[in-house]
């Protein structure tokens, strides 16, 4: 029986990760190869780390107190999270040609994840997915409710498209992404559920799987989302790193209503 | 001693995730980017790994010469497993972006996944239960039953005599497909956690 999907997200900001709020407020969390390890462990469906910092993660972080020595740059990272990541991983973050898109699959990423450039160099989505087929292929959405509707921002949500969220997945779909993850910005490290409206709605538009991010603060707003919306995974970040072994628990308590859970 | 194992790298895809694998099982994995290289290697075990689009696959797989330097060590009788679009290499006839020559080592035709019902996009990306129509197959038995990670658009038809095991997506289609010592499997094993991993000690053994 096909599975449902429940996945973690790690944000990434120069090198180190972080904890987000609105995509604003961004608070240090810790070492991020530590918790890739961590997710490892738990045996998660599969796991989505955005790299959300400005510049390229050239960084050195020279701490002595971390078990794992401090990576470098964008790559280190990902070749040394994949050694033992023996579970599915997208990579999402300043992706601006094709060869971003080749590097991080060569080094160890399943699926490549895309926000802005479906903005600003459209091409580049189809000649990825023509090249590592639609299926590596993830366009990343974030959008803010705007007068009671949902527009695509880019930019890491500042930069308004003018655009409805249903609207820029077909177009995503179209040009060639192979699955969408969905974030609702205004929940963003809200806590206070999902956008069950959005999601559901997208997750009709399109023939791709959906993944709905944004607004988890407890176990009860997953099964809500796998309940009453037709997405093929539900996503989260903060829950998963503050909460004592938030991610075992969650599939334990999904499973005792949803067969279709792992 | 740890089997020597080829993983067959033509330029496209996670041919990392491949070897992370084999080095985590403790198996000696070394890639083969040419025939004349695999030739050299004369390994024990070959992995055809794939992600990407198939017609590009196949394309690079033919420019290094690595059409001829499998079929080569395959039919002295080196263990071979592919893996997602490696599995799909080996049908005749493959369709994604038009209608490609396969590697033909299986007979069969690769088409895009047409699942029927609700909730049921393509790509299929996830867990689904592998159901083996032999259980008893040495390298496929410790998952039957199990579920393993996919993420595709198109699958395998072939004869039954030649499918190894099914999944059920919207609909039945092949999960993985096996002609005496060749084997193929739709879902990626070296994502499928602790089960990808006894597989694929089930194939180095």
């Amino acid at each position: 029986m096909y599975k449902r999907r429940l996945i973690p997200v790690l944000f990434l900001k120069d090198g180190w990760m972080v904890r987000s709020e609105r995509f604003e407020l961004h608070q240090f969390i810790g070492d991020p190869v530590t918790h890739v390890e961590r997710m490892v462990q738990w045996d998660v469906d599969e796991l989505i780390v955005l790299d959300i910092g400005a510049e390229q993660s050239t960084v050195q972080h020279d701490r002595s107190d971390y078990k794992n020595r401090p990576v470098r740059n964008l790559l280190e990272f990902i070749t040394k999270i994949a050694v033992d990541c023996c579970i599915p991983l997208t990579f999402g973050g300043r992706i601006a040609h094709v060869d971003d898109v080749a590097i991080r699959i060569a080094n160890g990423a399943d699926k490549v994840a895309m926000n802005t450039a479906l903005a600003e160099s459209p091409q580049i989505v189809t000649a990825a997915a023509e090249r590592f087929g639609s299926q590596a292929i993830v366009a990343s959405i974030d959008y803010r409710m705007t007068d009671n509707a949902p527009e695509v921002f880019v930019d890491r949500g500042r930069r308004a498209t003018g655009r409805s969220v249903v609207d820029w997945a077909r177009q995503a779909e179209r040009l060639g992404a192979g699955e969408i993850l969905l974030n609702a910005v205004d929940r963003d490290g809200a806590a206070r559920g999902y956008d069950l409206e959005t999601m559901d709605r997208v997750a009709d538009a399109v023939h791709i799987p959906v993944i709905a991010c944004g607004g988890a603060g407890h176990q009860r707003h997953f099964r809500e989302c796998f309940e009453k919306t037709r997405v093929s995974a539900v996503a989260a970040g903060n829950i998963f790193h503050f909460t004592e072994n938030a991610y075992p628990r969650a599939k334990t308590f999904l499973k005792q209503t949803l067969s279709d859970i792992r | 001693m740890a089997p020597r194992v080829s993983v067959v790298s033509y330029g496209v895809g996670n041919i990392q995730s491949v070897l992370n694998a084999c080095r985590r099982i403790g198996a000696e994995a070394r890639q083969a980017t040419t025939g004349d290289e695999l030739a050299a290697q004369s390994p024990q075990r070959i992995i055809l790994p794939g992600v990407g689009a198939i017609g590009a696959a196949l394309a690079a797989l033919r420019e290094r010469g690595l059409e001829h330097g499998l079929a080569e060590r395959v039919d002295s009788g080196v263990p071979f497993l592919g893996i997602c679009v490696g599995m799909q290499m080996l049908a005749e006839t493959c369709e994604e972006f038009g209608e490609h020559r396969g590697l033909g080592w299986i007979p069969g035709h690769v088409g895009r996944l047409a699942p029927r019902g609700e909730r049921r996009p393509v790509p299929h990306i996830g867990w689904n239960t592998v159901e083996l129509t032999r259980p008893d197959d040495p390298v496929l038995r410790p998952i039957d039953g199990k579920d393993m990670y996919f993420v595709h658009s198109y699958a395998m038809s072939c004869p039954a005599e030649f499918a190894l095991a099914t999944t059920d997506y919207g609909g039945t289609f092949v999960s993985a497909v096996r002609r005496d010592h060749i084997v193929g499997v739709q879902f990626h094993p070296e994502k499928s956690s602790a089960l990808g991993d006894a597989l694929l000690r089930a194939f180095v053994a």
